[in-house]
């Protein structure tokens, strides 16, 4: 087994391992969750009541359990990776029969002492399992159709499961974390051309089945589409929230209006203040300046993991680093493509920041495992 | 799988060549939010700052208080009265039945007020306030506002509503105000927005409407903060708005009153004027309605009562209706006669009963004939056949520039609904307006205020305050607005000879007080009290010859609306003429018994300023005069109680 070729002496061990956390990324974290405290007291109208205590309260128990998985060993991760993933798809479909319906949505099932979105779980234990599949796969085979199909399987089961709930946002993050894993290892690059031609290909079916009676997604689907490509046409209906959003984006300036000064939210004009659209509230209070420096830390955080990534001779935590990297930027562009109107409204929360249980607490397993991969690099 | 060095080696540069190729790729990506964030938060700054502004701030009008209408003593005749009322903003309910069915437990409330409270929350926006109790008591406002907390989305409010405190006395002249509606806003050439206010109240008609510009005042503004879903979270600032002018109208309200009560039952006008001022001190039309009836919406059943009485009570017929004034116009015949030098005041006709003229028989009212008649008897006796021989020795022309001199023919610029201008025709006008040749017969006619000749109560009310006079006499309704007293108008003389007038004045002398006058049954005993007058009689039409035959000759024989009008004009003191007034009963028979002891009544009331005193009266008429008197349905105007609603 390939981890029986590591000098075992030379990985810390115990609690020593502590010390060679990537401490760096763990400050940045902080910082941007301490963003996401700030902004949720803002948008309560100045409380720690409803949101900033119970954030805080996660973020707490999401840094604990990143220091615990941090410490298991990264080669026992990656043995147990095909069971993660194997349980989280199992998740995906007791969601399908026990699940709860949440906003129009099946997302989570009740656990009693918290609610688990599989969905989440799913977007880390792929990575995980991809990782693990091309640390084993010969580098030879790699680009042979019977190697690539079953990685394909992989993404497209969870994927499916997730659009089914129906929830596009997630099932499209897995499609990129996915294709980032397979480029990243090395696929070939013909068959990455062959899908995003077979992704127009697809596009333009879901427009074409649209009214008809195979149609592809749903019509709230559609309407988001809509008013993602013409927000003006529905200024009070479906394209209100990008039309408020952008409001409140644009009126923050340079400086912002002050913290909690900013009128769009504080008068309850942004959708979603909380949770989705809670970069625009921070633009709003505190401008240009403001955004740009929260997405200077996000693009840190991404900056660590790829030297980290990169320094790292291990095929499999190599990988895991740079997936898990992958997926905390999908994350942070696509939610700020999202309120500045340059994506569609698909759903997907500003990591660390917007309010949400599970987000955060799997993000931060994710790092976790990151984390391990750091603490456990050979040297 | 053991693998080799080099496929090792491979792996990881393949890794890191990728690895730094989608690093690229997220940096572009990240430029690109970057750029996104920059064109959004710097170039487009200001754009989006005013749109977040106009998202906050909403401009709400404050509407001005209506300014007051007073009559001349200072007595209010419209204002404005807290009313108190409940609103419900339907988005703030989760189930307003259940509130409206709280509310009517607490405060007393219809079926129809419920059901049209059901229609109203449906039929608005979610977000405004509909009212669905109104002009409620203070103690059930206050169980409203007391229990509150207990019923989400009620408001209880305190706005201002128009009252007429005087009732039906002033239904038509000071009339009344009405939401505004699409008719209004299509007609009538105005950019206030405050007529843009749903249920904004406007005049409707009478002063209220014609003096819209000054009583409604000028609109403030209030800007408010709101929240997403429209309500307010704070007030920003105000410009307080600007009560309307207060009026002051000539009408005194004490006389108006009388003047109404004494007209009731009838289907009658009457109009007092102040002979030195042209100040119309009293403008009455029976039958009349209670105005508060509109503003507080009326119900259809009341409308439609208004508008199927034959008496027609919503018209204001003093001022409106138009009636051929018979022989009240015969002083204009007579002066243009005599301005004309084609008769002596002593010079005698003959009535024989009837002018021949153009083998067509003229009439005179009393069948034998008059006798020879000088002016002065003819006006006495009111005989037909002398004005007969005048109008063929004067012309139309000369008869009806007498006319208008005496203000007959013309609109008199008074704020009131629909004033008519009468009509005192000519050569010309025929010709343009029948298209036919003026005959002698039409003068004829015309001579007795027949035929073409139209005048309504208020033109024969200034004609007598002129010849009272011989001043131009102009009407004035309006006091004063704001304190600024409005300028009198006219005045000066008519350039009629004085001599001429006083002939004819001795002729109106006569008739009220000479035995053989035709108003000598309502002669005033009281010598500083006795009026000049004339009656008269105008026919709604001829007695046709069937009916002759079948023994119709009487008016009382006829259905109503085909008897003949009644009128009396007068003025009094006889010797330093005061007031003039014109009574007209639509259908009332005789000027002499239908009209004629209305206006003495009136013009007793006018000059001592209360009831009539008996004492003025022929002691013979004492007893019935008393009774009748008694039986009028007087208020004290110094009462704050508002008066029971006329019929």
């Amino acid at each position: 087994m390939s981890y029986l070729a590591y000098n075992v002496k030379s990985v810390p061990s115990g609690f020593s391992k502590v010390l060679h956390l990537n401490w760096p990324v763990i400050v940045l974290l902080s910082a941007i969750a301490s963003v996401g405290f700030l902004m949720l007291y803002s948008v309560a109208g100045g409380s720690m009541s409803p949101w900033a205590e119970p954030q805080m309260k996660r973020f707490a128990v999401g840094m604990f359990l990143m220091i615990c998985v941090a410490m298991v060993p990264v080669w026992f991760l990656r043995n147990i990776a095909g069971v993660a993933y194997g349980l989280s798809v199992l998740l995906l479909l007791a969601v399908e029969f026990f699940g709860a319906t949440g906003m129009g949505a099946q997302r989570w099932i009740d656990l009693g002492f918290m609610r688990l979105q599989p969905s989440e779980l799913t977007k880390i234990t792929l990575i995980m399992f991809l990782a693990a599949y091309y640390d084993w796969v010969d580098i030879k085979k790699i680009s042979r159709p019977i190697w690539v199909i079953i990685p394909v399987v992989i993404i497209a089961l969870p994927m499916y499961l997730t659009l089914r709930q129906p929830d596009l946002g997630t099932s499209l993050l897995l499609a990129f974390g996915g294709g980032g894993i397979m480029f990243l290892a090395g696929v070939h690059w013909a068959y990455f051309a062959a899908v995003i031609g077979g992704a127009a290909g697809l596009v333009s079916a879901v427009f074409e089945s649209r009214g008809t009676t195979w149609q592809l997604l749903k019509d709230y689907q559609y309407r988001r589409i809509d008013t993602f490509i013409d927000p003006a046409s529905d200024p009070l209906g479906a394209g209100y929230h990008i039309t408020q959003s952008k409001i409140a984006l644009g009126s923050g300036g340079w400086t912002g209006r002050g913290y909690m000064q900013g009128t769009q939210s504080r008068l309850n004009f942004l959708p979603e203040k909380h949770t989705d659209f809670i970069f625009t509230t921070l633009a709003e209070e505190f401008g240009f300046i403001g955004g740009i420096s929260l997405l200077s830390l996000y693009v840190l955080v991404l900056v660590f993991c790829v030297i980290s990534a990169l320094s790292n001779k291990n095929r499999f935590a190599s990988l895991l680093t740079m997936g898990i990297g992958l997926t905390f930027f999908l994350f942070f562009a696509v939610n700020m493509s999202m309120v500045m109107g340059l994506a569609p409204v698909v759903g997907v929360p500003l990591p660390m920041v917007s309010y949400g249980g599970s987000a955060m607490i799997v993000l931060l397993l994710a790092f976790g495992l990151m984390q391990s991969a750091h603490v456990h690099r050979p040297r | 799988m053991k693998r080799s060095a080099k496929d090792v080696e491979e792996s990881a540069s393949i890794l890191s060549r990728r690895g730094l190729i989608l690093g690229g790729g997220m940096s572009v990506m990240t430029g690109i939010l970057a750029l996104r964030m920059r064109h959004l938060q710097v170039n487009q700054a200001d754009q989006f700052r005013l749109l977040a502004e106009e998202n906050r701030i909403n401009i709400r009008l404050l509407p001005p208080a209506r300014g007051q209408i007073f009559d001349r003593n200072g007595l209010m005749l419209a204002g404005n009265e807290q009313n108190y009322r409940v609103t419900l903003v339907r988005d703030e309910v989760d189930d307003p039945e259940a509130v409206l069915q709280a509310i009517a437990r607490l405060i007393p409330m219809t079926r129809e007020d419920m059901d049209h409270a059901r229609e109203e929350l449906r039929k608005r926006s979610r977000l405004v306030p509909v009212t669905i109790a109104d002009r409620l008591s203070w103690e059930d406002l206050s169980q409203v506002a007391v229990n509150a907390p207990a019923l989400p989305g009620i408001t209880p409010e305190v706005g201002l509503s128009r009252t007429y405190p005087r009732g039906a006395d002033y239904a038509h002249i000071v009339g009344y105000v009405g939401p505004v509606s699409d008719y209004d806003l299509s007609r009538i050439d105005d950019k206030d927005p405050l007529l843009q206010i749903p249920k904004f109240q406007i005049g409707k008609t009478g002063s209220e409407n014609k003096l819209e510009r000054a009583l409604r005042g000028k609109a403030g503004t209030k800007r408010v903060e709101v929240n997403a879903i429209g309500r307010v979270m704070r007030e920003l600032g105000r410009d307080e708005s600007q009560k309307g002018a207060n009026v002051q109208l000539t009408i005194d309200t004490r006389l108006q009153n009388f003047v109404q009560a004494r007209l009731a039952g009838e289907s009658a006008a009457a109009v007092v004027i102040d002979v030195e001022t042209g100040d119309l001190v009293s403008i009455g039309s029976a039958p009349a309605f209670d105005p508060n009836l509109f503003v507080r919406g009326i119900s259809v059943k009341d409308y439609g009562e208004l508008t199927g009485n034959k008496y027609r009570p919503l018209a204001n017929k003093a001022v409106q209706g138009t009636y051929p004034p018979g022989s009240t116009f015969k002083m204009v015949t007579a002066l243009a006669g005599l301005e004309a030098g084609v008769i002596a005041p002593d010079e005698k006709i003959r009535c024989g009963g009837y002018t021949e003229l153009a083998s067509r028989r003229f009439h005179c009212w009393k069948r034998g004939g008059h006798g020879r008649m000088n002016l002065r008897d003819s006006l006495k006796q009111s005989c037909d056949v002398y004005y007969y021989e005048l109008a063929q020795r004067v012309g139309i022309e000369n008869i009806s520039a007498m006319a208008r001199r005496l203000g007959l023919g013309m609109r008199h610029d008074v704020p009131m609904s629909a004033v008519a201008g009468g009509l005192m025709p000519t050569k010309a006008w025929k010709k343009e307006n029948r298209d036919k040749d003026w005959v002698i017969g039409d003068s004829l006619n015309a001579s007795i205020g027949q035929g073409f000749v139209l005048a309504s109560p208020l033109q024969l009310a200034v004609m007598t305050a002129r010849i009272a006079t011989g001043r131009s006499v102009t009407p004035r309704l309006v006091k004063s607005v704001d304190g600024v007293e409005t300028p009198l108008e006219g005045g000066e003389p008519l350039g009629l000879d004085e001599e001429m007038l006083r002939q004819v004045r001795g002729g109106m002398f006569a008739v009220a007080n000479e035995g053989g006058g035709t108003g000598a049954a309502t002669r005033i005993v009281d010598k500083s009290l006795r009026m000049a007058g004339k009656t008269g009689t105008s026919q709604v039409r001829n007695i046709t010859k069937a009916e002759r035959a079948r023994g119709v000759f009487r008016n009382s024989d006829l259905p109503w609306e085909r008897r003949d009008h009644a009128l009396y004009v007068g003025y009094a003191p006889a010797d330093a003429p005061k007031y003039a007034v014109a009574v007209v009963v639509e259908h009332g028979g005789g000027g002499s018994t239908a009209a004629a002891p209305i206006a003495r009544d009136i013009m007793l009331a006018a000059q001592v300023d209360g009831m009539p005193p008996l004492s003025a009266y022929p002691s013979s008429q004492r007893g019935r005069i008393r009774s009748s008197l008694g039986k009028l349905n007087i208020w004290d105007p110094d009462d704050p109680r508002p008066p029971e609603t006329q019929a």
